[in-house]
């Protein structure tokens, strides 16, 4: 009996074990909220919801708004998607349709996983040594102040260091359409032209959205590249090459070295970036599980 | 022309249109297959180009790597501590062991943790806990590191009253947790359910048989998955801002700031010296390498170590 009991007490403990680290990922969850939260009371207290339509960011008049770094990011994420979905298109079509396998197509999927492996601090330092100079050089030719440093660099790095996210999961949207739909296409008489633009695309096209969604989430919480190249300024910017701040990068600027009601404020910021973030990824795993559920109803 | 009249005045074009049936046939089917065909190339050939050319960007950011981080890199650069600017040598002694205490302290927070709730995830019945967790994991891995930072600061930092390779950790071990339970997750899930019938109708009690039994089985994916967030952390600067923060000197002590390779690249490439930026060039040389190594062991462990059934 004694046995028996011992067995039970340590059968109990392990279940209770992983029971309980399963509920801390909730508890953890949580907690972030709520610490987002409460931290962030003091300066919802003071300016509310128009700190989101205030533009005037001053520390020593204790005068906190976050219109420039909400444009800041919409701005810089908006630029970095358009600039990415033809690329990132152009490699799920190219890998899930034309080079389905063989060694070009193994070299190009590795190269966006490493890609997409580079640490983000890296991308600032090579963007700072090599697209500033490029975009000096082109705000010199337009005759605008070459800062160098400003949203259309930041873009620029957004886009690149997004293009492996959108098109990892395009790739795999588009070879889960079924091949006799394909075939279908193929017997009447279609090009491949004509089957991408007609079958692969609408097919795909919730899935293919799903995965911008998902990367547009990672440039919008994106930190270091953007820090080291979008030229920290706290004020509304005027064109896409004047210098400007994101929510993310004035944090990462500004977090340290603020106490009362900056810190709160800038607490207020991160918490807004964590919602934001949480439904775009909620949003856009929903769509993909549901493609993928379908796909697999389909298969069987 | 009547017909052409129609059209322009009703600007409906029924389908087939009598323009297409009146024209001659066989010319018209000639010229439109070979339009057809133009397209099907050109558009092939765009998807090519574009395909390739944002390989290009991959190409030149290790270009650039190699060329500026080779030439910085000796041996006193990796053994040597930073030396204040306008004296010859020093290295990146104190990032490295740094970032390798760093990873230890994060995974030893949250490889057993990510291990049992994977367990958990793997084992319990389909209900709404689990659909809960699972929800909570994609939001927890889409979180962004900076606001990782901001959180460790308040629950760590701020209570100890100063920076400290702690909360570095512990800000760290908050980002691998969702790569390594999604992995034991998938990984337990892919194990055959006959296994752990036989060891259960051997009489071997349930926790044993997935300790002894299922996760040995299962040991390549988890060690892949442990092995992925390791290189996703090593590289992130975010967190380590309002925590870890930095240290210019070496230092073992877990409640002291302490230094790491990508806070480095990060410090000294927005220095405004350009020694230094060669030292971010030789830094950001280091960590591709072992980032790029974590992710080829990954590779390696989970092609040999894999059990067939």
């Amino acid at each position: 009996m004694v046995m028996k009991s011992e067995k039970d007490t340590s059968e109990k403990r392990f279940k209770n074990i992983i029971l309980v680290s399963g509920l801390s990922v909730i508890i953890l969850l949580i907690a972030i909220f709520l610490t987002l939260l409460i931290a962030s009371i003091p300066a919802i207290k003071t300016f509310g919801l128009g700190f989101f339509i205030s533009k005037h960011w001053d520390p020593s008049l204790e005068k906190f708004g976050a219109l420039p770094f909400l444009y800041g990011t919409l701005i810089t994420s908006f630029l970095a998607l358009i600039i990415s979905i033809p690329f990132s298109i152009a490699i799920s079509i190219f890998l899930g349709e034309y080079f389905k396998d063989g060694l070009l197509s193994t070299f190009l999927r590795s190269s966006t996983e490493v890609l997409a492996g580079i640490p983000s601090v890296i991308y600032g330092l090579w963007g700072l040594f090599l697209l500033m100079p490029i975009t000096r050089y082109i705000q010199t030719l337009l005759g605008t102040t070459p800062y160098g440093v400003g949203i259309f660099t930041a873009s620029l790095i957004l886009s690149i260091m997004i293009i492996p996210f959108s098109a990892s999961i395009g790739r795999e949207v588009v070879s889960l359409i079924p091949a006799d739909l394909k075939e279908a296409a193929y017997s009447l008489g279609a090009t491949r032209f004509e089957v991408i633009k007609n079958v692969i695309i609408p097919y795909a096209r919730s899935g293919i959205i799903a995965g911008i969604l998902l990367a547009f989430g990672r440039a919008i919480g994106e930190t270091m590249a953007v820090t080291m190249l979008i030229g920290n300024s706290n004020f509304l910017p005027k064109s896409i090459f004047s210098p400007a701040n994101t929510m993310a990068s004035v944090i990462a600027n500004e977090f340290a070295e603020s106490t009362g009601i900056a810190a709160s404020s800038l607490v207020y910021i991160g918490l807004v970036l964590f919602l934001v973030t949480t439904l775009v990824n909620i949003a856009g795993t929903y769509v993909i599980k549901k493609i993928s559920l379908e796909a697999s109803k389909e298969v069987t | 022309m009547d017909t052409a009249q129609d059209i322009e005045n009703d600007k409906i074009i029924p389908f087939p249109s009598p323009v297409m049936i009146q024209e001659d046939k066989t010319i018209d089917n000639k010229t439109h297959l070979k339009l057809r065909i133009i397209k099907d190339r050109l558009f092939k050939y765009i998807v090519i180009v574009f395909s390739l050319l944002s390989f290009l960007p991959l190409l030149l950011i290790l270009f650039h790597i190699t060329k500026n981080g080779i030439s910085v890199i000796n041996w006193s650069f990796l053994t040597e501590l930073p030396k204040p600017i306008g004296e010859i040598g020093g290295g990146i002694y104190n990032s490295i062991i740094g970032s390798l205490m760093l990873i230890l302290l994060s995974s030893i927070i949250s490889i057993p943790l990510g291990i049992s709730a994977g367990i958990y995830l793997a084992e319990a019945n389909k209900g709404r806990l689990s659909n809960i967790i699972n929800l909570c994991i994609v939001v927890l891995q889409g979180t962004p590191s900076i606001v990782i930072g901001i959180i460790t600061y308040l629950w760590v930092v701020a209570p100890l009253g100063g920076f400290s390779a702690l909360s570095g950790g512990i800000a760290l071990s908050i980002m691998m947790l969702p790569v390594i339970i999604k992995s034991t997750e998938e990984t337990l899930k892919l194990i055959p359910y006959h296994l752990k019938e036989a060891s259960l109708a051997l009489g071997v009690p349930y926790y044993k048989t997935i300790l002894k039994v299922i996760l040995p089985t299962g040991i390549s994916g988890i060690m892949t998955g442990i092995l992925l967030s390791v290189a996703r952390i090593t590289g992130e600067t975010a967190p380590l801002l309002f925590t870890a923060f930095g240290n210019q000197f070496l230092n073992y002590n877990i409640f002291k700031p302490i230094d790491s390779l990508p806070y480095r690249i990060f410090y000294y490439a927005m220095s405004p010296y350009p020694e230094w930026h060669g030292f971010a060039w030789g830094a950001s040389f280091i960590l591709v390498v072992i980032v790029l190594a974590f992710n080829l062991i990954a590779r390696g462990v989970s092609a040999k170590w894999k059990v067939q059934f």
